[in-house]
């Protein structure tokens, strides 16, 4: 590993330093004059439909004949089912179908293969407070619910696993009888030397933090309309991945993944909510199948809560020596995961947990053990950043407690410490492009953090803390040689419009857009000629979907592929129709000239499109995406490897009420590493949302159980989610950077600016009160108490509001 | 207002509502919400729904000029009443600034919470055509987005109340 030497690692107030320009914060970026297309700001291609109300979501569906249903869930968190009656339900005018687990496939199900518990419906015991028991499928949707409450379940209630610490013990309920102990992952990973790194170091510091439980919440309930006819399956749904939908429908029908179709509409937000088939998709295939009717089914909010897949809560140990300069030489991750009734994609989770804390900074010596627990609680899954935004909160929080214990600026411990490009992590992790330490520079300098540190009135504070994140994951969910991602583009028979086909999927992001921006450029066309299909299994091309922030490079290259194969036949037969070498034309912007005469337009794209069209049929365009072999050898080493790594690092200023406890956030400064940029304005986008929600889990967002296992807060005013009012000054800017290993050299940038968000209001309060919040949120009530307890201990007079009496505390 | 009983007895109602301009007579329950009126009985999807409780505004319409949530309003409260959905805000295939505003200044992700974001913009500035930022986030303060921590959803209001929106 290379050693920090340059200008970045001295002290802070060298005055061999040069003086810092400042970047004003809230400038565009600059756009790049090289390209075309790509790297402008351009309107999302769906914005009229979005503006106008014509955008079509799942639920806006309509189908002739259509039924629609709903499904009974528990409200134990944990019983036996000793016998349902649906026999009233079934009687009631205008229902079609009751349906329960002996009326569909027994077949397990989940979306990582390693660990298949799902069932459609429960049919010995339901495991957590929502769990799935029956459904039915009625006329309209208030005959659903007089049908949901005519069935009669009897359960014998059986007791329950709440806290994931007790978990474990011996004498602890069993959720899953494969999985004994609740052990649902175990993860030991050990690289280098970290007993003699420990040994070695000047400084050993052990910190504990506790994470929280939060919920996507994307503003569009989950809903799914299935169509059964003739054999065949055709799915409407609210997805992130028609893929996987269409591969585990079609798994546990049996059926030939041919006979299934499944299509994204409109998606009102994921967040990682919507990547694996539900309950919806599974039973409403089959109630279509039994009734031989369209069956539309959705979630309410409090079904979607129950429903969850969100962030798992994390109890965080982490250990680290350093020596006296502050250089990190070894780090102990020890976590431990719940994760709740079912597996979903915790597995990835919990190996995200404590991988990806090896990027940012740069050591030889780690280890990581994780358990990952069953509780009756509800599933969690993948939510933005994945298993990485509560670890890199304690990793943050970790680092300036040892600056702090060493006299180091926050920022000067992560600069020395700071990834440098080129270089590989303990585990395995190829890093190309890095642009870690100039992240930190101009996140110190636009936050004017030198100004501010240490100078800021009482009750204000300023954090900084760093991320990283992959750009799409190195291998897919489910073991398969499939190209990562693929593309076909047409151009029309006159040449005036091109339409991409992508399996790739938009969820608001904006990937319709940034992918027909990547098609124009690679074409040598116009964005505004570009149409776009997408998403649809049976229309489009294969592509995993809209997960691990995968799109931009991944889809991005198989789209750029395509573009430039139209782009060789186009000049092919505009050379063959000027009596000119091909190779000595260019095209840009649907301009045709000889590229050392870029002057003089010698013909356009649409005549010798439309010659082509004339000549030998359809334009056509192929792309296809498959990441090189990456990672190394041992257990679990797939995950989190990818093409490419973002890059950020955050600042976050705050003032807490001395008083309340209540922490006002006031500017957040999010500086990235993102690669080339397709579309500043959506970039910009990304990070604000990202970071929106990072602040979100920070100080507000928390599920809440009651002493059943049944949620506390399942609405988006008592989860608190944060509204206009609550956000602070945002201030998004870029460092320059080119990954080799994308398109245009692009690179994530949807999930990483959850990452440092977390860690850096942490470390703001940290630097303003000089308390640490060990758990998340960092609710007013933590801050105070923590407040008190400081105070407690400097020996201050406390006013204790139980008594309400003033004491000294002994 | 006119009631017939079916075979149970569950009476309905005719509610008389002029939606975007056009008047429409519509059979409802007692109990049948706005929201469903206009989504389900006069398929205006542009309407949406994502807590049916008042807490996201995903459903926010124009009822006599004051932003609703159309989850909270029975239909029958809409009786003889003015509603302007999504729909009905750009004219005759012109977009209005506030749309226009949003679509540039890249206010829209998932666009689930637009048309009710746009509504509550379009209420505010009717009322106070130039309003501060903390006017601004007040008004959309009853519109949750998950998407894009409101920044240019702020900037994309502000920008078409100055008039920094092209025609």
């Amino acid at each position: 590993m290379s050693q920090p030497t340059n200008a970045a690692g001295q002290p802070q107030n060298d005055p061999k330093l040069p003086p810092r320009e400042y970047t004003h914060p809230g400038l565009p970026e600059p756009e790049n004059k090289d390209y075309a297309v790509i790297g402008k700001s351009k309107p999302k291609i769906d914005a009229r439909e979005k503006v106008t109300g014509q955008a079509r979501y799942t639920a806006d569906l309509k189908f002739p004949n259509m039924l629609y249903g709903k499904i009974l869930t528990s409200p134990y968190a944990h019983a036996r089912i000793l016998s349902i009656d649906t026999s009233e339900a079934e009687k009631l005018p205008g229902v079609k179908a009751v349906i329960t687990h002996k009326d569909v496939p027994t077949l397990k199900y989940g979306i990582s293969p390693a660990r298949w518990d799902e069932n459609i419906f429960c049919s010995e015991t339901v495991k957590f407070v929502g769990d799935k028991v029956a459904a039915v499928a009625c006329i309209d949707e208030e005959t659903c619910y007089k049908a949901l409450k005519a069935i009669k379940v009897d359960y014998e209630v059986l007791p329950a696993v709440l806290d994931p610490l007790h978990a474990m013990d011996e004498d602890a309920p069993q959720i899953h009888p494969e999985y004994p102990r609740n052990n649902n992952t175990e993860i030991h990973q050990d690289f280098g030397d970290v007993d003699a790194a420990f040994k070695q170091a000047d400084y050993v510091r052990t910190d504990f933090f506790v994470g929280n439980r939060t919920y996507q919440a994307p503003l569009e309930p989950h809903t799914a309309t299935s169509i059964w006819q003739d054999g065949k399956l055709t799915v409407y749904s609210s997805t992130q991945s028609p893929h996987y939908f269409q591969y585990y429908i079609a798994r546990e029908f049996g059926l030939p993944m041919g006979d299934v179709r499944v299509i994204k509409t409109y998606v009102g937000g994921g967040f990682g909510g919507k990547l694996e088939p539900t309950g919806l998709e599974f039973a409403g295939a089959a109630l279509s199948k039994i009734t031989g009717r369209p069956v539309k089914m959705f979630y309410d909010r409090a079904e979607m809560f129950a429903h969850n897949r969100g962030r798992h809560r994390q109890y965080m140990k982490l250990t680290t020596g350093v020596d006296k300069e502050g250089m990190i030489l070894g780090v102990h991750a020890d976590f431990i995961m719940d994760g709740g009734a079912y597996t979903s994609l915790g597995i990835a989770s919990a190996y995200y947990a404590g991988a990806m804390l090896t990027l940012t900074y740069e050591f030889d010596n780690y280890r990581f053990d994780m358990h990952r627990v069953y509780t009756n609680l509800p599933a969690c899954g993948a939510q933005r950043g994945h298993g990485a935004p509560q670890p890199r909160y304690a990793f943050e929080a970790h680092l300036d407690n040892i600056a702090k214990d060493l006299g180091i600026d926050p920022i000067e411990i992560r600069l020395k410490n700071a990834r440098r490009p080129n270089t590989v992590t303990p585990n395995d992790y190829v890093v190309n492009s890095c642009e870690m330490v100039a992240c930190l520079e101009k996140a110190r300098d636009v936050s004017g953090w030198r100004d501010k540190k240490g100078h800021l009135p009482p009750g204000r504070g300023i954090g900084i803390a760093t991320g990283s994140f992959v750009s799409g994951a190195g291998y897919p969910i489910y073991r398969t040689d499939l190209p990562q991602a693929s593309a076909m583009i047409k151009v029309g028979e006159d040449g005036t419009a091109a339409t991409l086909y992508t399996g790739a999927t938009d969820i608001g992001q904006g990937s319709d857009t940034i992918l027909c921006q990547m098609a124009a450029e690679a074409m040598g066309y116009t964005y505004e000629q570009m149409k776009i299909v997408a998403a649809d299994t049976e229309t489009t091309p294969h592509d995993f979907g809209a997960y691990a922030s995968r799109q931009t490079l991944m889809s991005g290259a198989a789209v750029k592929q395509a573009g430039e194969e139209v782009k060789t036949q186009l000049l092919e037969t505009a050379g063959q129709m000027l009596d000119f070498p091909p190779e000595q034309l260019e095209v840009r912007l649907g301009k045709i000239f000889a590229k050392d005469n870029p002057d003089t337009i010698l013909t356009t794209f649409e005549d010798v499109a439309r010659t082509f069209f004339v000549r030998k049929g359809p334009l056509t365009g192929r792309g296809s995406y498959a990441p090189p072999k990456l990672g190394g050898k041992f257990k679990g080493a797939p995950v989190g490897t990818s093409p490419a790594y973002s890059f950020a690092a955050q600042v976050s200023e705050v003032e807490i009420d001395q008083e309340t406890g209540e922490v006002a956030v006031l500017d957040v400064w999010d500086v990235h590493d993102c690669g080339q940029v397709i579309n500043p304005a959506l970039l910009h986008a990304q990070v604000h949302g990202a970071l929106y929600m990072g602040m979100g889990e920070a100080i507000w967002e928390e599920v809440r159980f009651d002493k059943n296992g049944k949620i506390a807060n399942p609405t988006l005013g008592e989860y608190r989610l944060p509204t206009a009012l609550d956000m602070p000054r945002v201030h998004s800017s870029l460092v320059p950077s080119y990954e080799p290993a994308g398109p245009w050299g692009v690179k994530e940038v949807g999930e990483g600016a959850t990452l440092p968000t977390m860690g850096c209001f942490r470390n703001a309060i940290f630097d303003a009160m000089g308390v640490s919040v060990n758990s998340l949120p960092l609710t007013p009530e933590k801050v105070w108490s923590a407040l008190r307890e400081k105070r407690k201990a400097d020996g201050e007079e406390v006013w204790d509001p139980m008594t309400c009496e003033c004491y000294l505390e002994d | 207002m006119q009631a017939i009983a079916d075979k149970q007895g569950v009476k309905r109602y005719l509610v008389d509502v002029t939606v975007n301009g056009d008047d429409y007579s519509v059979v409802v329950k007692a109990n049948t919400l706005l929201v469903n009126l206009l989504r389900d009985e006069i398929d205006l999807t542009g309407t949406k729904k994502g807590c049916e409780l008042g807490d996201c505004g995903s459903c926010t319409v124009l009822l006599d000029g004051k932003p609703v949530d159309a989850c909270l309003v029975l239909a029958l409260e809409a009786d003889g009443c003015d509603v302007i959905t999504i729909e009905g805000v750009a004219q005759h295939g012109e977009l209005d600034k506030l749309q226009r505003s949003f679509a540039d200044n890249a206010a829209i992700q998932c666009g689930y919470c637009t048309p009710g974001m746009i509504l509550s913009a379009k209420a505010l500035l009717t009322r106070n055509p130039k309003p501060t930022e903390p006017e601004v986030r007040a008004a959309i303060s009853g519109n949750l987005c998950r998407c894009t921590g409101y920044v240019n959803i702020v900037k994309a209001v502000m920008a078409a109340a100055s008039g920094e929106v092209t025609a």
